[in-house]
């Protein structure tokens, strides 16, 4: 393990404000993560855990109702927050790329493709238009898209929404940053692409050294696809570490309910396995651990009081009060699982 | 796409009808249509021809294909006051209508889109709520008293602007300024909306993402995109613009159309009145169909119809 | 043990100024010349009709040549004009609240029918808005005035005749949503007969709409009466309205005698601004859903 992470996030936490002051929503609480140059991380959580918005956080993109409360986050040995909105610009696209879930709402639709693909390497990298085009070309050539020099010249409603897929991620690499978010990526495109889609962002990371974070709610391509895992229930992280690890011996109740619930093959249940109850309402939060009234494993301390952060065997960390009782606890579950 | 436009013909078709049937029963069956479609101090004789033309002895349907007929015909009826038909009156002062409202237009555009992008880029501040002053002012002051205003100041007081008629450049400015100051309020909330509503767009957030500077951001990305409803308005209100004209056009005694509506009813020419109206709803119903055949034509959605 | 002789908790008349964001200016000014119309006669100082030709064109009080006598002046026949804008409130005020009340009766009354009825009914109806709303307003009130000759009563008729097709797009809408509810469906079922549903359960739903509406046209209206009664087609002379004062006071203004048109427009402005306004304040409040319009 690295002692210089190309990011991390200490104590992050995000909060939207109502217009008069009176309700907060801890959008992203108390939130620590890292993740080193060239490695995958996923960020795996219900829709409201938090997710989209700590990646928004990290890109200082924040609609105007929501503010950082506290913690820092250091890229490449920066902290981003005490960043002017000039020097972020710099760092959008350039240093830190994102992609978003839905292709045909992220792509301008009156202007060609190659336009949107080659605006951001003459915006941050000053080019002339005919360089650019030609670096447009190659990306595109790079995310496999057949004939790219016709499709530079096209529309984005004239292209399949796999194709589309394809070239926000040509966008996101088009200068070279070292880190790319993609938020659900795989969500909206047809599972058959969607392998082939994974591949492809597997290949580029590899070609360009980048690091990846993948945000999603799908543990199969997590599993697939990274080497860390983060889950996030009501904003908080409950569970982190390396993946394998945490699927072979889940620590929070939650992670093992989320792994239950993927229905196997060699599985003769009749029915799924669904996890009871409701995802929280982030406004009205219970008192204590928020996954407790869903929690099959719950006791009383569960609902007095929030559960703090605990690090543990490789890396690894947990918020839950069965860990807590001890670290004997949370290494019989790592024993139990060994075994 | 054809059937869809077939489609909006036969609706184009259909209003037609129901407005010529609508102006037809209003003058036969609320007023005594003897007395308004012959001149004062006409001969007997006359009116005796023109009872038995469109005469209430005739049954009502006849009376309708009558007159329907000389509408195809482009018969619109002749003028007492001017002595001639009215149809070539119309579209003689036409184009001075045009003209004026074309210049009021741009007034409106040019005022209304710019104030539109900087209310909906600084909403919720200073400029936002100017926006909203200026906005409701424009739907409170009515068009004509601005122009009489405007005429006390710029022609009384200064006497840098000819008050009436037309002619030069500087007899459109205060006409056009009346005349689009409702407009100009319309189309700067339109704009602003818009503006909005792009502005919290997938696509705008990806520019943002790209690292792209704001001000590339608002002027390559999101005008264009916000534009499109305002320009569609802008057109429809153009021909509206043309009709509603009718008080800014009397008072700067400027030659257009609504001018010739107000002499109409100053001396109770009515084969005028009823001309101006019938004509003016045909050509509403009209450009709007032509609208939206542009629509067809533009919106691959729509031209993908079968 | 003493009696409590009042009711509490019942809330106090004025807690509805406490709501957030309450006119209260544009209630006021509204209000105002609510009174001064109806108190006409006791507040003008003279008859709005007739003037005296020795006292022609003074300038308000204020000016050079201006007294006392006539606070804002008169106009070229000697009429002062405070008396005949004050009884120009109360034509705007008849005309206006009038024609808006005939116009939503009739507008709400057919776009309920035509909601709830559908079928050919509704096609007719419908059509027959279309095609009204295509002819702009001002152009079809003069036509309709050319045939049946001005007159206080026939303007009022005019302008309802003119405006419901405003209604009753926005109601049929309000209508045809509020027929997928519940308490509707209901009634259907329990076998209510039509008019009884739309009289007990359409009509109080869609009063709060029609409301909002009719503030919202009050400022229209009267801007349209102005325009008519300038044009001459309004309200007759001698009877003073607003628009009217403005055409007369044209000729004085040449000259600048600027009085005869600007406090009209003032008044008139004053009117609609607070009138829509108002309007605003209530689409707010009553009904969300309403802010479309």
């Amino acid at each position: 393990m690295s002692t210089h992470p190309l990011l991390q996030i200490d104590n992050l936490s995000t909060h939207y404000v109502s217009a008069r002051g009176t309700r907060v929503v801890r959008a992203v609480d108390d939130v620590s993560l890292r993740i080193d140059a060239g490695e995958t991380l996923g960020i795996v959580g219900e829709s409201g855990s938090g997710k989209s918005t700590l990646a928004l956080t990290i890109l200082r993109l924040l609609p105007p109702a929501a503010r950082v409360a506290s913690g820092r986050m250091l890229f490449e040995g920066e902290d981003l927050l005490e960043k002017s909105d000039a020097e972020m610009r710099r760092v959008r696209g350039k240093r830190i790329a994102m992609i978003l879930q839905d292709p045909m709402a992220s792509l301008n639709p009156l202007f060609s493709i190659g336009d949107q693909v080659a605006e951001p390497i003459r915006v941050h990298e000053g080019v002339g238009r005919a360089a650019a085009w030609s670096r447009a070309r190659e990306l595109l050539k790079a995310v496999r898209i057949p004939s790219p020099q016709t499709r530079l010249l096209q529309h984005p409603h004239e292209m399949s929404g796999g194709m589309r897929q394809r070239i926000v991620g040509a966008i996101g690499i088009s200068c070279e940053p070292r880190l790319l978010i993609a938020d659900e990526p795989t969500t909206s495109l047809d599972l058959t692409i969607q392998a082939q889609y994974l591949n492809l962002l597997r290949e580029l990371q590899r070609a360009h050294g980048l690091a990846l974070i993948f945000i999603t709610h799908n543990l199969g391509i997590v599993a697939k696809m990274c080497d860390q895992l983060a889950v996030m229930y009501a904003g908080r992280v409950v569970e982190s570490g390396p993946v394998r690890q945490i699927f072979n011996a889940p620590a929070h109740p939650y992670t093992q309910a989320l792994l239950n619930s993927i229905p196997r093959m060699s599985d003769n249940r009749n029915r799924l396995a669904a996890i009871d109850g409701q995802p929280p309402d982030l406004v009205a939060l219970p008192p204590g651990c928020a996954f407790a009234p869903r929690c099959p494993s719950a006791f009383d301390r569960c609902r007095e009081a929030p559960p703090s952060q605990l690090t543990f065997g490789d890396q690894r960390t947990v918020r839950c009060w069965l860990a807590d009782a001890g670290s004997d606890a949370a290494d019989s579950q790592v024993r139990k699982g060994a075994a | 796409m054809a059937r869809y436009i077939l489609r909006r013909l036969a609706y184009s078709l259909v209003s037609l009808f129901l407005l010529s049937l609508t102006i037809f029963l209003f003058v036969r069956v609320t007023g005594d249509p003897t007395t308004l479609l012959v001149e004062p101090g006409a001969s007997q004789a006359d009116i005796d021809a023109i009872r038995e033309r469109f005469g209430p002895d005739q049954p009502i349907w006849v009376q309708y294909w009558s007159f329907m007929a000389s509408l195809a015909q482009g018969d619109f009826g002749q003028s007492f006051y001017y002595r001639t038909p009215v149809f070539e009156l119309y579209l003689s002062r036409l184009p001075n209508s045009l003209l004026l409202a074309l210049a009021a237009m741009a007034f409106s555009l040019l005022i209304g889109i710019p104030s539109g992008i900087l209310a909906a880029v600084r909403v919720g501040r200073f400029w936002d709520r100017a926006g909203k002053v200026f906005s409701l002012l424009g739907l409170s002051l009515p068009s004509f008293w601005v122009g009489l205003v405007l005429i006390l100041f710029f022609s009384v007081y200064l006497e840098w602007l000819p008050s009436s008629g037309s002619g030069t450049a500087l007899h459109l400015i205060m006409p056009a300024f009346a005349l689009g100051w409702y407009f100009a309020a319309a189309h700067m909330r339109l704009t602003r909306s818009s503006m909005l509503e792009v502005l919290g767009s997938e696509y705008i957030k990806l520019a943002r993402l790209k690292g792209l500077p704001e001000s590339l951001v608002i002027c390559k990305h999101a005008f264009k995109n916000a534009l499109i409803p305002v320009l569609t308005l802008a057109g429809i209100n153009l021909v509206i613009m043309i009709n509603v004209a009718v008080v800014v056009e009397t008072v700067f005694a400027w030659p257009g159309i609504g001018r010739l509506l107000y002499e109409g009813i100053t001396f109770r020419d009515f084969p005028v009145v009823q001309a101006v109206v019938l004509l003016g709803g045909i050509m509403i119903v009209a450009v709007n169909l032509l609208i939206d055949i542009l629509y067809a034509v533009i919106d691959p959605r729509i031209r993908l119809e079968r | 043990m003493s009696l409590q002789t009042e009711a509490v908790g019942l809330p106090s008349r004025f807690d509805i100024i406490r709501i957030e964001g309450f006119p209260l200016l544009p209630v006021l000014i509204l209000g105002g010349i609510a009174f001064v119309a109806i108190f006409a006669n006791v507040l003008a100082p003279y008859d709005p009709e007739i003037g005296s030709l020795a006292a022609r064109f003074r300038p308000p009080a204020w000016q050079v040549g201006g007294s006392g006598e006539h606070l804002l002046g008169t106009d070229h026949l000697g009429r002062d004009v405070l008396s005949r804008l004050i009884f120009g409130a109360r034509v705007s005020m008849v005309v206006g609240f009038t024609a808006v009340i005939v116009a939503g009766v009739i507008g709400t009354g057919l776009g309920i029918v035509s909601g709830f009825l559908g079928g050919w009914v509704d096609q007719v109806i419908m059509r027959i808005t279309d095609t009204w709303l295509a002819l702009p307003a001002l152009t079809f009130a003069i036509f309709l005035t050319a045939i049946v000759g001005p007159s206080e009563m026939n303007i009022v008729i005019i302008l309802g005749a003119v405006y419901w097709t405003r209604y009753a797009r926005v109601i049929r809408g309000e209508v045809l949503s509020l027929k997928q509810r519940e308490f509707v469906r209901l009634a259907i079922v329990a076998g209510c007969s039509s008019r009884v549903i739309m009289w007990r359960h359409i009509l109080p739903n869609v009063l709060n709409s029609a409301i909002v509406l009719g503030t919202l046209m009050l400022g229209v209206v009267i801007v349209t009466e102005a325009a008519l009664s300038f044009l001459g087609v309004g309200v007759p002379p001698p009877k003073p309205a607003w628009g009217l004062m403005l055409a007369d006071g044209k000729k004085g203004m040449m000259v600048g005698y600027w009085w005869l048109t600007v406090l009209p427009g003032v008044c008139i402005m004053l009117m609609v601004l607070s009138a829509n306004l108002i309007g605003d304040w209530l689409r707010v409040k009553l009904d969300p859903q309403l802010r479309q319009l």
